[in-house]
C-alpha cells in the first residue's frame, strides 16, 4: 500500500529526488570535501621552509659549500630552518637572481671577502641573507652573546584549517537552503508541477513543509561530512556543544530556506533564479569571512555585514567550536536573534507573494 | 448534484496585453452533463486551455459564473478538488521518481481513490510502474498525466490536448482509455484540435473560436448542420482564370461551395448525382477537371464553414500545398 500521508509522502519523494542524482550527491558533499582537503593541505603547517640561495662556483667557493650543506643537514634532522644551497656558475647564478628563481647569490672572492647578491625589497631575500650571513660567521668563529630559542606555534585549534572548517559548513548550508529550495521550486514551476499540485486537494502548507523539512534532513550529512573531515583528517578540536553547532545551523538553515523560498516566490525561469540567487550569494561570500575573518573589512561596513545572515552564522560556529561559546554567550544570542529575524521575515513575506503557477 | 457537472455563464477572462488587453475567454457558456464526454474544440489562442484552467480552479475569471459539480470555487474548492481530475496541456514530473511512487505521492493527496498499480494498468503503464519518469516516450508521458489524473477516481476529468503530439498508436490507446472512462459513467471534458478525435470520443463538442462559443452539438448534429453528408473536392486546370466558385452552386444536390487551397470544396447531398452533373459542367466549359475526390463531411468542414478559417494551420498548408506545381518547390 502506498497511502501516505501527504507530507510524508511529498518529504520523501524530496528526499529520493535528491540521492538519485548522483552530480548533486557531488556539488553537494565531494566539492566542499575536495575544498577543504585542499586548502587544509596547502595551508598545513609544515618544517619551517629552508633558505634558498646559489652559490657561484669558482676556486673559493668549495669551504662554504661544505659548511652551508653541513649546516643544512643538521638543521633538518633537527626540523629546523635549513639551507637550499645551489652551486651555479657565475653568469647562471646572475640569471637566476634576475628571473627570481633564487632570492640570493653568494660570491666568496679568493681574498676571503664574502659578496651577497639580492633585491632587498625581498623579504625572502633579506631573511636569507641574514641566516647565511649568520651561519658562516658562525662557523668562522663569531659567538652570539645572548642564547635564543624558537617556538613555533601550531596549535590545533588555531591554524588556518580550524577557522576554514566552520566557513565551509555555514556556506554549505547557504548554498544547500538556497540552491536547496529556490531552485527547487522554480524547476517545479517550469514543468507547471507546482500549477498540477495545486490542482489536488493538497494542503500548500504541507507542500512546503516537506521542502524544509528535507531540507533539515540534509544538513545532517552536510555537517557531519565537513566535521569529521575536520575532526579526523585535520585534528580540529571542538571546544563547544555539539547540540549548540546543530541548534545554530538549524536556525540557520531555516533562515537560508526562507531566503531561497523568497528568490523563487515569483522567479518564472531558472535564469532568473539562478541571478538572484548569485546577487544574494555574492556579497556573503566576499564580507561573510568565509576565507578570513569579516572584521578585517572597515569599521564602517560592519554593520551591513554583520547583518548578513552568513556573518552570523560563521561567527556563531567559530565562536562554539573553536573557543567553546555557551548558549548564553553575547555571540550565539546575537546569531540566534539575527538568523530568526531572516528565517521569519523571508517566511512571512515569500508566503504572501508566492506564486503557485 | 443533479444533471450539470458544469454550468458556465458569460464567462470572461482579459489579460494585459503589450497591444491592448486580450480577451482570452470573451463570454463563454457552456453546460456540461453528467456522464457525458464534452470537447471543446478549437484554433490556437481559442481560449480552451484558459477556460478549463478557470474551471480547475486553477485561473480566476475576469467575470462570469462558474458552478463545477453544484459547486463554486470561492466556497468549495476542497470539495472540489477531490473531485476532479486533471490533466495540463504539458507537466514535467519528477525525473528520478518512478511511476509508482510518482501516482502513490498523488493518491496520498485524495481522500479516497484508486490504487496506484490499477491506476497505471487502466493506462497500460503497469509494465513500466518502476521505471523512472524520464526513461519515458513522450507518449508514455501523457498516459502517465492521465494516470495521475485518475488516482483519485474523479468525477469529472479534464484532459486539455491529451493527445497532441502522439503518433497514430499512441493516440487509439489514449483513446480507449477514455472512452472507457465514458463507460463508466464519468464525465470527461477535452480539449483538442483534433476532429477525427472530437468525433470519435465526444458525445458533444463545443467549437470554441475567439474566446466564444460558436457551434454546440453532437459531433453528428453539427455535421448535419451543413445540410449534406459529403464532400466533393477538387481542382480544375485549362488555364486563368479560375473559375468562381458560385459556378457551381446551381448543379444537382450542391448545398454550399467554396474555395479551398488550389481547388474547390462542395458540400452535396448526392454524390453520385452530383459528379456526373460536375463533370458535365467543366466538359461544356472546357475545363479539364485535375483531380477529384470525394469524403465524408468532418468537424473540420464545420469549422470552416463557420469561420473561413481552418482549424489548424498545417491542414490549410496541407490543402495549399496540394498544387502540383507548388509542392514540388516545397
Ligand atoms: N498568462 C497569459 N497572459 C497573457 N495572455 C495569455 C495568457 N495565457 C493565455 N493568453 C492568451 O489568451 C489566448 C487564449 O489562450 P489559450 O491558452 O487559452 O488558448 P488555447 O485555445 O488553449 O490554445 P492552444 O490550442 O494553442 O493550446 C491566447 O491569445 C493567449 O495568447
Ligand atoms: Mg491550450
Amino acid at each position: 500500500m502506498s497511502h501516505y500521508h501527504p507530507l510524508l509522502g511529498l518529504y520523501v519523494s524530496r528526499l529520493r529526488e535528491f540521492y538519485r542524482q548522483p552530480a548533486r550527491l557531488f556539488w553537494v558533499y565531494g566539492f566542499p570535501t575536495v575544498l577543504a582537503l585542499g586548502l587544509g593541505l596547502a595551508f598545513q603547517s609544515r618544517v619551517p621552509e629552508s633558505v634558498q640561495a646559489d652559490l657561484v662556483r669558482n676556486a673559493a667557493s668549495d669551504p662554504v659549500e661544505k659548511v652551508l650543506r653541513d649546516y643544512d643537514a643538521k638543521a633538518r634532522a633537527g626540523r629546523k630552518q635549513g639551507v637550499q644551497l645551489r652551486v651555479v656558475p657565475e653568469d647562471e647564478a646572475m640569471k637566476r637572481l634576475r628571473t627570481g628563481k633564487t632570492p640570493l647569490v653568494v660570491v666568496k672572492a679568493t681574498s676571503g671577502a664574502i659578496t651577497f647578491r639580492y633585491d632587498a625589497t625581498r623579504p625572502e631575500a633579506t631573511s636569507a641573507r641574514a641566516a647565511i650571513d649568520a651561519i658562516l660567521q658562525r662557523e668562522a668563529g663569531r659567538v652570539d652573546p645572548i642564547r635564543t630559542e624558537d617556538t613555533v606555534v601550531n596549535e590545533p585549534g588555531s591554524r588556518y584549517i580550524d577557522f576554514l572548517i566552520p566557513g565551509l559548513i555555514g556556506q554549505n548550508t547557504m548554498g544547500g537552503g538556497l540552491w536547496g529550495v529556490g531552485f527547487l521550486l522554480v524547476n517545479f514551476r517550469i514543468g507547471k508541477l507546482l500549477k498540477r499540485f495545486t490542482a489536488t486537494p493538497m494542503p500548500r502548507r504541507d507542500f512546503l513543509l516537506a521542502i524544509l523539512l528535507a531540507r533539515l534532513t540534509f544538513l545532517v550529512p552536510d555537517v557531519a561530512v565537513l566535521l569529521s573531515l575536520g575532526v579526523f583528517v585535520f585534528g580540529m578540536p571542538i571546544q563547544g556543544s555539539l547540540w549548540l553547532v546543530a541548534l545554530v545551523e538549524v536556525v540557520g538553515a531555516l533562515a537560508f530556506a526562507g531566503i531561497g523560498l523568497l528568490i523563487a516566490s515569483r522567479a518564472q525561469t531558472t535564469e532568473t533564479v539562478s541571478g538572484l540567487m548569485n546577487l544574494v550569494m555574492l556579497p556573503m561570500w566576499i564580507f561573510s569571512g568565509l576565507f578570513f575573518s569579516a572584521e578585517r573589512f572597515p569599521e564602517a561596513a560592519q554593520p551591513f555585514i554583520q547583518a548578513l545572515p552568513l556573518t552570523q552564522l560563521l561567527n556563531a560556529l567559530r565562536a562554539i567550536m573553536l573557543e567553546g561559546a555557551g548558549p548564553t554567550s553575547h555571540v550565539v544570542l546575537v546569531a540566534l536573534g539575527v538568523l530568526s529575524a531572516w528565517a521569519v521575515g523571508t517566511f512571512l513575506v515569500a508566503l504572501r507573494i508566492f506564486r503557485w503557477q | 448534484m443533479g444533471e450539470w457537472a458544469i454550468r458556465v455563464a458569460d464567462l470572461r477572462k482579459q489579460y494585459p496585453g503589450r497591444d491592448g488587453p486580450i480577451d482570452a475567454v470573451n463570454g463563454l457558456d457552456l453546460e456540461v452533463r453528467v456522464g457525458e464526454c464534452f470537447g471543446l474544440l478549437g484554433p490556437n489562442g481559442a481560449g480552451k486551455t484558459t477556460t478549463v484552467e478557470i474551471l480547475e480552479g486553477l485561473n480566476k475569471p475576469t467575470s462570469g459564473d462558474v458552478e463545477v459539480l453544484g459547486r463554486r470555487w470561492e466556497s468549495q474548492a476542497t470539495e472540489i478538488r477531490e473531485r476532479i481530475g486533471v490533466t495540463l496541456q504539458e507537466t514535467r514530473f519528477p525525473e528520478k521518481s518512478t511511476l509508482l511512487e510518482l501516482v502513490g505521492l498523488f493518491r496520498g493527496f485524495y481522500r479516497e481513490g484508486l490504487e496506484p498499480e490499477d491506476v497505471l494498468g487502466r493506462v497500460s503503464l503497469d509494465g513500466k510502474a518502476n521505471s523512472y519518469v524520464e526513461q519515458l516516450s513522450g507518449g508514455q508521458q501523457q498516459r502517465l498525466a492521465v494516470a495521475v489524473a485518475l488516482v483519485g477516481d474523479p468525477e469529472l476529468l479534464f484532459l486539455d490536448e491529451p493527445t497532441t503530439g502522439l503518433d497514430p498508436q499512441s493516440r487509439r490507446q489514449l483513446w480507449d482509455v477514455i472512452l472507457d472512462l465514458r463507460n463508466r459513467g464519468r464525465t470527461t471534458v477535452l480539449t483538442t484540435h483534433y476532429m477525427d478525435e472530437a468525433e470519435r470520443l465526444c458525445d458533444r463538442v463545443a467549437i470554441v473560436d475567439q474566446g466564444k462559443v460558436i457551434a454546440l452539438g453532437s459531433p453528428a448534429d453539427l455535421i448535419a448542420r451543413l445540410g449534406g453528408e459529403h464532400v466533393v473536392e477538387f481542382a480544375v486546370g485549362g488555364g486563368e482564370p479560375p473559375p468562381d466558385p458560385s459556378c457551381f452552386a446551381e448543379l444537382s444536390t450542391v448545398l454550399g461551395t467554396r474555395a479551398e487551397g488550389d481547388g474547390y470544396a462542395l458540400t452535396v447531398g448526392a454524390p453520385h448525382r452530383a459528379i456526373p452533373a460536375l463533370l458535365d459542367y467543366l466538359e461544356a466549359a472546357g475545363r479539364p477537371l485535375a483531380r477529384l475526390t470525394t469524403r465524408q463531411v468532418s468537424l473540420e468542414d464545420v469549422f470552416v464553414a463557420l469561420t473561413g478559417r481552418h482549424l489548424r494551420e498545417e491542414e490549410a498548408d496541407a490543402a495549399r500545398a496540394s498544387k502540383p506545381g507548388r509542392r514540388r518547390r516545397r
